[in-house]
């Protein structure tokens, strides 16, 4: 019967931080969905701020001060409205597949290290199951495009498909070559091992910690990997799926109401996730940028927070000023530029690793 | 020239120097107008939402003279005529125009010998209803009541060049 009890205090523990009680896990994984939800709403509206302050228009500002409350009005709004399920639409698969969306993308923040040990679950392969979880993501799309039985769905959510598949493989090698300088596919490592070595190191400035991170040994990859992760979240200049201008909204058209507000809300969570991805591969994860006061004096969850603004910041601009990529550019892009330069990379990674000795040696005993 | 370009895609030149172009963007003055809170200069000669006038001493101008209605293109307007109760003057008995016909041409009011009915500076008399675009003689004259300063001022400041 004690089992009964560890798994409950497991789940629900106490409520209360800091009182030598266990924090139970269902509390935890409810702080981090709340605020990953709001962190969510603030993002779609400073992204669609920056788009219109590069379009030199002012963007939403009429929903409580400078629009601060646009998305929430946005939500109640989806919510409100009439669900349309068109009359030749397969209606559970119609219904899944915003879940399935949505879900996926909240579900691989579980191993995600906001701050040293803030991750739900810091297990041994969390990179491999962001992995496996973001590949997933096609998923929904194809189960939208294909129950929506109307044809700019379906193309929108073909293209999606291969659009997916194909960046996930040079976003594979890329990992690979900060796995090889990590040894571990832990993510709290893969940040540690950003903290305790590297380029500061070896110029003999460790308090310079932003030379550590691998955005600057693997600039190559940190560029290729940002690209390919706005190809992998569907976003401009890779938004082919739901490119308006040929596909009116592409796997969305028949969506409609809250399953729509699902759809926007897995694809931002999702693209948050990659700028969350972008900064513990290759932006050192929760460390400050200069390892002095007041610099670490600041929590690292703010750190990270801030890291993954600037990534996003980045992710909006491209939106803004980049024109949406023809499908066989895209497709060039992915196998004839991108693939050959990250293999290449990986193997001279891999070599200069193997003949120095660099990298992290703290991760497996 | 093929190496060059082959550099020039590889460092992403054009793409950094958008961004920093994109940002002299981001944070240009913006010239938006901040719309229901502020609001656009409007000609005196705007063609906006029609009302109908009244001599100062609180005649009606309208001698139903169906001009309007007969140069209207869209046909929009519909008049009826009849001598008024009270001292038997051809006034109109009824007065309306369909204001999801009328395509604000400004006819009726080029039309009219008496100035009476005028296309005022209002744009925003949008309703939740179609029935409530058919605009009545009421509504009409109570238009030209509420706008008639403003309309007032716009005949005055276009009549040197009619």
């Amino acid at each position: 019967m004690d089992w009964i009890f560890y798994a409950l205090d497991y789940l629900f523990g106490a409520p209360i931080l800091g009182l030598g009680t266990m924090v139970g896990f269902v509390w935890k994984a409810l702080l981090l969905l709340v605020t990953l939800l709001v962190f969510t709403a603030y993002v779609l509206l400073a992204d669609r701020k920056i788009w219109a302050a590069v379009q030199i228009r002012r963007g939403p500002n009429v929903v409580g001060a400078f629009g601060l409350f646009q998305s929430f009005a946005d939500l109640l709004k989806f919510v409100f409205k009439e669900p349309v399920i068109p009359a030749g639409a397969d209606k559970a698969v119609y219904l899944l597949a915003p879940l399935v969306t949505v879900l996926l993308a909240l579900s691989a923040w579980a191993v995600v290290p906001v701050a040293e040990g803030w991750a739900l679950a810091d297990i041994n392969v969390g990179i491999l199951y962001i992995f496996a979880i973001s590949s997933l993501g096609v998923y929904g799309i194809i189960m939208g495009g294909w129950a929506s039985n109307s044809k700019y769905p379906f193309l929108g959510a073909l293209r999606s498909a291969a659009q997916m598949v194909s960046y996930e493989v040079s976003i594979g090698f890329v990992i690979i070559t900060v796995l090889l300088c990590v040894g571990s596919l832990n993510l709290t490592h893969i940040v540690l091992a950003q903290e305790q070595g590297g380029i500061a190191h070896m110029l003999g400035v460790p308090w310079l910690t932003f030379l550590n991170w691998y955005w600057l040994p693997l600039f190559p990859m940190f560029v290729i990997f940002f690209i390919s992760a706005l190809a992998e979240t569907n976003r401009p200049p890779f938004d082919l799926p739901e490119a308006e201008s040929e596909l009116v909204a592409g796997f969305m058209v028949e969506y409609g109401s809250t399953p729509y507000m699902m759809f926007m809300l897995g694809e931002y969570v999702a693209i948050i996730l990659m700028c969350a991805l972008t900064t513990i591969l290759f932006l050192g994860g929760w460390t400050a940028p200069i390892d002095l006061p007041p610099f670490n004096w600041i929590p690292g969850a703010v750190w990270f927070v801030l890291k993954l603004s600037l990534v996003f910041f980045m992710i909006a601009m491209v939106k803004a000023f980049v024109p949406r990529y023809r499908y066989d550019q895209l497709m060039r892009l992915g196998w004839k530029v991108f693939l050959p330069i990250s293999l290449v990379m990986v193997i001279v990674v891999a070599a200069v690793l193997q003949l120095t000795g660099w990298g992290w040696h703290g991760g497996v005993a | 020239m093929k190496a060059l370009r082959f550099l020039d895609a590889l460092l992403l030149r054009e793409f950094v120097s958008t961004f920093f172009l994109a940002m002299r963007y981001f944070f240009a003055p913006k010239p938006t107008i901040n719309y229901p809170f502020e609001k656009g200069p409007v000609s005196p000669r705007f063609r906006g939402e029609h009302a109908l006038r009244r001599y100062p001493n609180g005649e009606e101008r309208c001698i139903a003279c169906k001009l309007c209605e007969a140069i209207c293109p869209a046909q929009a307007i519909t008049i009826e005529a009849g001598p008024r109760q009270n001292d038997g003057t051809r006034r109109t008995v009824r007065y309306d125009i369909d204001m999801v016909k009328c395509i604000y041409c400004g006819f009726c009011q080029e039309a009219c010998p008496v100035d009476a009915i005028v296309e005022g500076p209002n744009f925003e008399f949008a309703t939740e209803t179609r029935e409530e675009l058919y605009f009545s003689k009421e509504r009409l004259l109570a238009n030209g009541d509420r706008w008639e300063r403003e309309l007032a001022a716009n005949i005055a400041l276009d009549a040197p060049y009619r």
